[in-house]
């Protein structure tokens, strides 16, 4: 299958890993990977902040960039959030300003778009990607990929396959960490606060990593645990599903 | 399509709907109330896993809420013609409407009513809308004692405190906080009471019995009104609604005109809903139910004040006025991450948590991003609990979006702040593929920030608000970008 990349700008600007192990991974089962190169931003942190007049040139910046470059079967993010934002979100800030034709391309190009977890599980139809990770992890579900995507158990179903992990269950795993974009800054305390239980239960699992589908949530409990010097390290599931014994490291 | 109900343009400012302070600043001093925040999350941890399990329980929950999203949206469709089907069915059988535009009006109205029975002493159900009102406030000015009867709004009067949530007002507080309550403030109190909730509850028992025997009045607040018939249906679980609904000889009821349902059989759906939503119980231990006076049985005077204060505001957006379908079942509040932390005074209005950070901007509407109700629709991570857990499905979420949209939309004519500044650049920058990548290029100066650890821990204001408590990781050496084209530059073509 040809899979277009939608790499994020978060992923692409600091988190290059969660992406490139995307494409390590695809590829490694075979399929052609492709990369649109015109995407940069879904726009998301400009809806969720109001600014939706703002977010209209993001919302066809990324239906064009995906609409032209490379032709492609299916696209996928390492984000079960800005997934999120282009199903729920592109076409009601498109229809928001009237414009009834870009909303109808944002809702091909969102009916063709998928998170890691759904790519693999729904459409490419394998739990067992071949993948090798000797450690201890424990799973925090992002809350968009569980309320606005419903991706259900389908990443816990992917790391159970793992050889040689440890699949440690979160306590208050639904709990949201309290990123939330610019809540984090808006509403420091209140994230903090958030950020603080989501870290405990973290550690009471005696895991050594801590995954999630979502580069933004991680960065913001890995920050967390970075501040405390707690050795928990947070890795994306896309880099444990891509690890294999062969390379041993996400290199 | 807009709904024009006839009344006039609501002044903002009335009623307890509006806080003193932003969202941020208040919910700062919940956070470092350590025994608040152990209260809370004790409380909304044990009532929402309860609340899990008595919705499993139902085959047809799905349904449920459809059906109940369906009804509302139906009644926000004919309103107009509902609440004139239900005054003139409250008339027929015997009780008077009265209409009250704003809290100011609803308070004056029902004190007049109050003072022509000549009493000075009220027994109350515990009602939102007249918390909303501020009507305790307003009679204790006019010399009327008013007294909770429910006995967390009895903690909550007793304590000189403020509800901080919709069902159980008194969450934020713990039983050996009670007794130190009930021992300053409840008359003739055991001095030996202990801090056992059976104690406890014993002792506002017989301080309420007394109460219960000598009122005239009662004034009550509404969970449903029935248009076809004029009924009205008070759902509760400690007897005190009934004692209120049926000794007095005056009953007034204070009642928001979005509380309709079309017909009684409507009330089925709503009494599967409620109950299991709000106290994860297969039904309430009690419903009252009443429909005008009857001669020798229970209240013979019975009065309706139907509200609006800010109602029709909210009906006229047409995103925004599924907030009205709410039932006050405060199952969002239960299971909503922010509310669990920052505690109900945080949101400055009697409604908290998500459905109020929806709900109380709306009604009051916002007079600019000083208005402490403009920064509640950022009160949220828009992590979606809420939306999952509401009964009538308000997409609370969307309208938080929303929301957030006509705000920063109704100050686009004034100067630019440092938020506007920066989303502007960021949407710039973000607007083509060549700057994204050289804003990514610059922004690997941020390396020499990392150190050698490759953790920024401290940044400038406003970046200081993430950093005063989470480190940054410092830009990777290389990006995707840069990536994919030294590793699949042939193929992009």
């Amino acid at each position: 299958m040809r899979i277009a990349l939608f790499a994020t700008c978060l992923a692409d600007a600091l988190f290059p890993e969660s992406a490139t192990a995307t494409v390590r991974l695809l590829e490694r089962l075979g399929h052609e990977v492709v990369f649109p190169p015109k995407q940069t931003c879904c726009g998301q942190m400009h809806v969720n902040t109001g600014y939706q007049a703002e977010a209209l040139p993001l919302v066809r910046h990324h239906v064009e960039a995906f609409e032209s470059g490379p032709s492609w079967d299916v696209a996928v993010a390492p984000s079960g959030s800005c997934v999120g934002s282009v199903r729920h979100q592109h076409a009601m800030v498109a229809r928001r300003y009237g414009d009834e034709s870009l909303a109808t391309r944002a809702e091909d190009v969102a009916s063709r778009t998928y998170e890691l977890s759904e790519l693999l599980v729904d459409v490419l139809g394998v739990t067992e990607v071949g993948a090798y990770y000797p450690h201890r992890v424990t799973y925090h579900p992002t809350c968009h990929s569980l309320r606005m995507l419903r991706v259900a158990d389908k990443p816990l179903q992917l790391l159970r396959a793992v050889r040689g992990m440890t699949l440690i269950e979160l306590p208050a795993a639904e709990s949201c960490c309290g990123f939330g974009g610019t809540f984090a800054l808006k509403n420091s305390e209140t994230s903090t606060a958030m950020l603080a239980d989501k870290m405990g239960n973290v550690l009471s699992t005696g895991a050594e990593v801590c995954s999630a589908g979502d580069s933004s949530c991680l960065m913001h409990i890995g920050g967390g645990l970075s501040r405390l010097r707690s050795g928990v390290r947070t890795v994306h599931l896309a880099e444990i599903l891509a690890s294999t014994e062969k390379i041993g490291s996400n290199a | 399509m807009t709904t024009f109900l006839g009344s006039p343009t609501f002044h903002p400012g009335t009623g307890n709907i509006r806080g003193t302070e932003s969202f941020p600043d208040a919910a700062r001093k919940a956070l470092t109330d350590t025994q608040l925040r152990a209260n809370l999350g004790a409380a909304t941890t044990t009532i929402r896993n309860k609340r899990i399990a008595a919705v499993a329980e139902v085959d047809d929950w799905e349904e449920l809420r459809r059906a109940g999203s369906a009804l509302k949206a139906d009644v926000m469709a004919r309103l107009p013609e509902l609440l004139v089907q239900f005054e003139e069915n409250v008339t027929a059988r015997g009780g008077t409407v009265h209409w009250a535009r704003d809290a100011d009006e609803a308070n004056r109205i029902i004190t007049d009513l109050v003072r022509a029975t000549g009493s000075d002493e009220v027994v109350k159900v515990k009602s939102m809308a007249t918390q909303e009102t501020g009507l305790n406030e307003h009679l204790e000015e006019n010399g009327i004692a008013a007294i909770e009867t429910d006995l967390a709004e009895l903690i909550v009067q007793l304590g000189e405190d403020k509800p901080s949530h919709i069902l159980v007002p008194a969450i934020h507080r713990n039983r050996a906080e009670i007794r130190e309550i009930f021992l300053n403030a409840m008359p003739g109190v055991d001095k030996d009471i202990t801090d056992d909730p059976r104690a406890l509850a014993m002792a506002a028992r017989a301080h309420l019995r007394r109460k219960f025997l000598s009122a005239k009045v009662a004034i009550s607040g509404a969970n449903f009104g029935v248009a076809e018939t004029g009924t009205l249906a008070v759902v509760e679980s400690e007897g005190n609604g009934r004692m209120c609904l049926t000794l007095p000889d005056t009953l007034i009821t204070l009642m928001g005109i979005e509380k309709l349902v079309p017909t009684f059989t409507d009330l089925e759906v709503f009494m599967q809903l409620l109950p299991r939503s709000s106290t994860a119980e297969r039904m309430n231990p009690y419903t009252s139910m009443w429909t005008g006076v009857h001669p020798g049985d229970g209240p013979q005077n019975f009065h309706v004040v139907l509200l609006d204060n800010g109602r029709t505001n909210v009906l006229a957006d047409e995103t925004g006025r599924s907030a009205l379908h709410c039932i006050r079942c405060s199952a969002c509040l239960n299971v909503c991450p922010v509310y669990e932390r920052a505690g109900g005074h945080a949101y400055g209005s009697v409604y908290p948590g998500p459905i109020g950070a929806i709900l109380s901007p709306q009604l009051t509407g916002t007079t600019g991003h000083d208005d402490p109700n403009a920064s509640l629709p950022y009160a949220s991570t828009l992590c979606g609990a809420c939306f999952d857990a509401c009964p009538v499905r308000i997409d609370i979420p969307s309208i938080l979006v929303h929301l957030r949209a006509e705000q920063v939309d109704s100050e686009r004519h004034g100067l630019p702040g440092g938020q506007d500044l920066a989303m502007k650049a960021a949407g710039f920058v973000m607007g083509s593929e060549k700057r994204f990548a050289a804003a990514e290029t610059a922004a690997k100066v941020g390396r020499v920030l990392g150190g050698r650890s490759g953790r920024i821990t401290s940044l400038p204001y406003p970046a200081s608000k993430w950093t005063a408590s989470r480190d940054l990781p410092a830009p990777p050496k290389e990006t995707f970008r840069q990536w994919w084209a030294r590793t699949h530059e042939d193929t992009t073509r």
